[in-house]
């Protein structure tokens, strides 16, 4: 057996053999800044580690380092957008939520400018610690009054994404997906929107409703479990908020199967809280489970270890989803 | 028309400094309670810049060419209301609805949402200098020649972002940027120089590669001087305008009294207010 390593920074989520496309992000919106002379890419010394050093190849003009620093990052990026620029700003998702969040909320949403947010290491995508794992950072932007919040599942998502976020009038914080990404939407119908659920696939026996990468897990989980004979839906919402209460509301209305809420994100304040308490305001009786991070600071280490560990591994979805049942 | 609007000579300056401090205090006498040592500290310097340099335009208060000013001291708005008012962004008649009810269109703090004229909303200390930086490269960007001014507190010098901004104007050599901090000597909890030192200043932004000056921040002449536009692509340095100032300035009984920076005032004070300021009541 190989041993597992630890880097988060070069580490993948793709599986062995898994199909997978390199820096979506970055090569999208370089592809988008080609027609868009609006688009400007912002860091704070973190475009290497968030494929915005692609973008900034592609449009040196368009792209200003502003160092590690990032509360000047997203002010600056309020004041431009004020200017009428659209700034795409990347940093990691824990220093979005945690250092600059006066900013965001204040010079950014407050004015409901055109800045779209997207930050690398969301959930438990690295095997670094607390400092730099953003198991929050949905729990904190979903706050903000008029932020549209995306977790996308793969590359396709975060291509997709991408271009809706320039078409979208507002501000965006976006999870990235960086370096090798997954690509598995591929094989469904459909296509990302803000704000729309996108049924993968159907079940008699479970309905998986989730979010970010935990949608390529319960995939995964779902066909596994369809080798037990047990018939296990998808639902996915890449857009957390807003979040599409009608979609949510129509899979409960089947109180016949378990649901599974599931994230990459701690168990409080995140997506999974979102559905449930939604579930609960239209008094919806339905079995309803949560898969989530713990309530803790999480370990360091191998990162499918520690997704095992934490039970957002897929193995660790089908063992918790057949004690359920 | 702001093409037409012919800069007040010092003389009409210091009365329409009066006048700011005046239109302050109905404010807050509508309100209750204000920021008065926070506004009179700083009302020189902005009515220096709406009536002899800023280059605006009240019937298009988003006209692109328009210099921009964003008071990060967001608690003196008044002092900005004044100015907005005085230039015919805004009607005289909202004074007398300062925060007195909720859906009031001037509150304690500047929100771009309600008001003509204001260039960004604030409030929350150590924004204003990194939102200048954005827009002032913004029209480096789009071969724009104007200014954007910055008004800060001493003791929002505190805050780290302003530091991160400091950086990166001199990075990015933002001649087009001016930053004034007024310099009170007094925040929130006691003296500047006991709650958290600044000093010294000049040296620290000098340091950080920005031109600076030191002034009389009440002197009139001397701020139009200093604060005066500069335009031209050439222009490679920030420019920071340290403005010593007096908390309080204009009425004897406020001037640097910390418990001043805000506070309730009784009808027997407002009428002083006024009678110091030579208005009738």
């Amino acid at each position: 057996m190989t041993r597992l390593r630890t880097s988060a920074m070069i580490a993948s989520l793709a599986t062995e053999g898994q199909c997978v496309t390199a820096a979506p992000f970055g090569h999208t919106l370089a592809r988008l800044a080609e027609t868009r002379a609006d688009i400007v890419g912002m860091t704070a010394d973190l475009g290497k580690y968030t494929d915005l050093h692609i973008f900034a190849q592609a449009h040196p003009d368009s792209f200003y380092q502003m160092g590690m620093a990032e509360q000047l990052l997203f002010a600056a990026a309020a004041g431009m957008a004020r200017e009428g620029f659209m700034p795409f700003v990347t940093t990691y998702a824990v220093f979005a939520a945690r250092r600059a969040y006066d900013f965001i909320y204040m010079a950014i949403a407050e004015g409901g400018l055109n800045v779209k947010i997207a930050c690398a290491l969301p959930g438990l995508t690295t095997g670094y610690g607390p400092s730099h794992q953003g198991t929050d950072d949905l729990a904190i932007f979903r706050s903000v009054p008029g932020l549209t919040v995306i977790d996308p599942c793969d590359a396709v998502d975060v291509e997709q994404a991408t271009i809706a976020m320039a078409s979208h009038d507002g501000p965006v914080y976006m999870r990235l997906l960086r370096g090798q990404v997954p690509r598995v939407l591929d094989d469904y119908k459909g296509q990302f929107e803000i704000g729309k659920a996108r049924l993968l696939r159907d079940g008699a026996d479970v309905l998986f409703i989730s979010t970010g990468l935990l949608t390529m897990r319960v995939l995964e989980a779902a066909q596994s479990l369809a080798f037990d004979k047990i018939s296990a839906g998808v639902l996915h919402l890449a857009t957390v908020k807003p979040l599409d209460l009608p979609a949510i509301s129509d899979a409960l209305r089947r109180s016949d199967r378990l649901v599974v809420v599931a994230e990459n994100h701690a168990i409080t304040g995140g997506f999974g809280e979102a559905v449930l308490a939604h579930a609960a305001r239209e008094g919806v009786h339905s079995r309803m489970r949560q898969i989530g991070l713990p309530d803790e600071f999480l370990d360091a280490g191998a990162l499918p270890t520690l997704h095992d560990r934490y039970g957002i591994s897929t193995k660790a979805i089908v063992e918790r989803v057949k004690a359920w049942l | 028309m702001a093409l037409n609007f012919i800069p007040l000579a010092d003389d009409a300056l210091a009365l329409m400094a009066r006048q700011n401090r005046i239109d302050t205090a109905r404010m807050f006498k509508a309100a209750g309670n204000g920021h008065f040592g926070s506004c009179y500290s700083c009302a020189d310097i902005v009515t220096v810049l709406y009536f002899a340099v800023m280059r605006l335009d009240p019937t298009n208060p988003d006209w692109p060419d328009r210099d921009r000013f964003l008071l990060s001291k967001g608690h003196a708005a008044p002092t900005l209301y004044s100015a907005l008012i005085r230039r015919g962004f805004i009607p005289e008649s909202w004074i007398a609805e300062y925060e007195t009810h909720v859906g009031s269109r001037l509150m304690t703090h500047p929100s771009r949402r309600y008001q003509p004229g204001v260039d960004s909303s604030l409030g929350a200390l150590g924004h204003g200098l990194s939102i200048g930086v954005g827009m002032a490269l913004a029209a480096k960007m789009d071969h724009k020649d104007y200014v954007t001014y910055v008004l800060m507190g001493d003791g929002e010098v505190n805050e780290g972002s302003v530091w991160e901004a400091a950086m990166a104007a001199a990075k990015f050599g933002l001649g087009n940027l001016v930053g004034i901090v007024d310099s009170n000597g007094l925040c929130v909890d006691g003296r500047v120089h006991d709650v958290m030192p600044i000093e010294p200043q000049v040296d620290k932004w000098k340091s950080f590669g920005w031109d600076v000056s030191r002034i009389d921040g009440h002197d009139l002449g001397t701020l139009r001087k200093v604060l005066a536009a500069q335009r031209g692509e050439t222009l490679a340095r920030p420019r920071m305008i340290i403005a010593d100032t007096i908390k309080g300035k204009g009425v004897s009984f406020m001037e640097d009294i910390r418990s001043w920076h805000s506070d309730v005032i009784t009808e027997e004070q407002f009428a002083k207010v006024l009678a110091e300021l030579g208005a009738q009541p």
